[in-house]
């Protein structure tokens, strides 16, 4: 679903001492099927904007068209629970969320508050489990069982099981060992893919917006501070820097590289081991870039 | 001063006598000006030795020691006087209305004299850059901030040790550098053994010495540049190692002659610099 913000602002508790703008102006475009990510320091107003994804919060001024939704200040979101089930919202620390008997009473909650008959539901779960890299022996056991990592993928199961078109992921890795947060990103990425989703990550890895991503958004003081191509947007280290963000190690690096050899390695994606020849080309004077 | 802070000797621990060994047989010590981090995957053991150093946690076999004190029943009173924790999210840690109140909380506990208290909440919040928010209700603070108050509450109290479990986790990465520096500052100025219990790769290469925990068990005990040469292996129980080690790790795998396994972005840059000139 294509998905845009028209100058939206977000005032929390206004006309109060606590008044606080956490959206100032803010538009944007994301086109249906791409992978973008949202990148701020804390306090740069991300999680308030993916609220506004499936109407928990509606804008105080603005507009907001998720695929044929429009949200609009001071109007009544016409069929929201519709929208809910097209946006799913993946929060942080999902598993604290958890709460049925069973992995597969949990999954199935969703699905039966939107209606969606038994039968129906009993055919996706399988598939769902798959999706998440889980083993179907664990359907029937506790989901408070499982480990910290295994938990979060019950509860990213609950969320798909809503089939929903935008994914939203809030900090998805955070907490996870190194294994555990490649191993999700991985199944966010496949899923991205055999599922076509319009997917939305909110993060503090530089790494991962660079790795995964295909559009970023960077965001300071609830308003939009820079946008596009992550290799574009991530070499810009000295305006990064000022909203307090670092450049990706990687491309970090390969300024530093540069600074001191002399000689430019474009990054364009690629791997370590690709990035590793090319430097060892050039040092050994085998090869002439300048 | 002791030569030991913290030491565990021949450690098991479970939650209950159905459930498998949480910690089989782990020994170690720590020394008073030393820097330990300890990783290990999700579920390896790692946030229960910090529980087992306070108290809040006891060993079914085996002996903790800490700051000359075996770790019991009785003696957690004692023991807890020195031993400072942070966990993971602050918003669990609050108890006072104001900052000032919260920083207050454990040196009351303490029974503290109140001109003395008066002047620790003044230099723990200096500490932590964090002055300026005396009368700030903590849960209204951002995330780095809360974690600056949590810490200036457990340095107010002057631990010899303090635990870090965790607490960076749910900082940016701007906060989780500002929150590092400032401890390692305190811990410069005040002689304090730091605990850190980590999945931030980067924040191992600024340790004296890093425990590697798998299944319970102490993997490896080396120096941060040592276990950065075992890259393959920490894969294998879950972990990984920071950027600059991966590349070396590649330079290495193809005849890239490095003179040392480096820590950060400017040894491996003067490593390949040496590299350069002998080629």
């Amino acid at each position: 679903m294509d998905i845009s913000f028209n100058e939206v602002s977000y005032t929390y508790q206004p006309n109060s001492p606590f008044e606080h703008k956490a959206l100032i102006d803010l538009s944007f475009q994301i086109d249906s099927g791409s992978f973008v990510a949202i990148v701020g320091h804390t306090g740069s107003g991300k999680s308030t904007l993916i609220q506004h994804l499936n109407g928990l919060l509606r804008p105080t001024k603005g507009e907001i068209k998720i695929g044929d939704y429009h949200i609009r200040a001071e109007e009544k979101i016409a069929k929201v629970k519709a929208l809910r089930r097209q946006v799913g919202i993946v929060f942080q620390y999902p598993e604290h969320q958890l709460f049925e008997e069973t992995i597969a009473k949990d999954i199935a909650f969703g699905p039966k508050n939107f209606g969606v008959d038994e039968e129906e539901i009993n055919r996706r779960i399988p598939i769902l489990m798959e999706a998440v890299h889980l083993p179907l022996t664990l359907l029937d056991r506790s989901p408070f069982d499982l480990s910290g990592g295994q938990m979060r993928r019950v509860a990213i199961a609950g969320v798909l099981a809503l089939e929903p078109s935008v994914l939203v992921l809030d900090e998805p890795t955070a907490g996870l060992d190194p294994k555990g947060q490649q191993e999700i990103m991985d199944m966010f990425a496949t899923l991205h893919k055999k599922k076509n989703l319009t997917t939305i990550l909110v993060t503090h890895s530089m790494e991962d917006a660079l790795k995964y991503a295909d559009h970023v958004i960077i965001m300071d003081h609830g308003q939009k501070y820079m946008e596009g191509l992550p290799h574009e947007v991530f070499v810009e280290k000295d305006k990064l820097q000022q909203v307090q963000l670092d450049v990706p190690e990687v491309i970090q690096f390969l300024q530093a590289f540069e600074a001191k050899f002399g000689q430019t390695i474009p990054y364009q994606g690629q791997t370590l081991t690709e990035l590793a020849r090319l430097m060892q080309e050039i040092l050994k004077g085998e090869q002439k870039y300048v | 001063m002791l030569k030991h802070r913290v030491e565990f000797r021949n450690v098991y621990f479970r939650y209950s006598e159905t459930e498998d060994w949480v910690l089989k047989n782990v020994s170690f010590t720590i020394a008073s000006d030393e820097w330990v981090a300890i990783i290990g995957h999700n579920g390896s053991g790692k946030s229960t030795i910090a529980k087992l150093m306070n108290g809040l946690l006891f060993p079914d076999k085996g002996e903790i020691i800490v700051d000359g004190i075996p770790v019991t029943e009785e003696s957690i009173w004692d023991v807890r006087t020195n031993v400072g924790m942070v966990f993971q999210n602050p918003d669990n840690q609050f108890v006072g209305t104001t900052v000032r109140d919260d920083v207050a909380f454990g040196l009351e506990n303490r029974g503290v004299e109140r001109n003395e208290m008066l002047k620790r909440i003044e230099q723990s919040l200096e500490a932590v850059r964090m002055s300026d928010y005396l009368l700030h209700e903590p849960h209204r603070l951002s995330g780095g901030q809360k974690q600056r108050v949590a810490i200036a509450g457990v340095l107010a109290v002057s631990p010899h040790v303090m635990i870090l479990d965790e607490a960076t986790a749910m900082l940016d990465p701007k906060g989780r550098k500002e929150i590092l520096a400032t401890i390692n500052q305190v811990r410069e100025s005040q002689s304090l053994t730091l605990i850190t219990i980590t999945h931030d790769l980067n924040e191992i290469t600024k340790a004296d010495r890093v425990i590697v925990m798998n299944a319970g068990e102490i993997w490896l005990e080396a120096l941060p540049r040592e276990v950065f040469t075992k890259e393959k292996d920490l894969r294998a129980i879950g972990l990984d190692v920071p950027f600059v080690a991966k590349l070396a790790n590649e330079l290495i795998a193809i005849d890239v002659k490095l003179d040392q396994q480096p820590l950060h972005q400017k040894e491996l840059l003067e490593s390949l610099w040496t590299y350069h000139l002998t080629k």
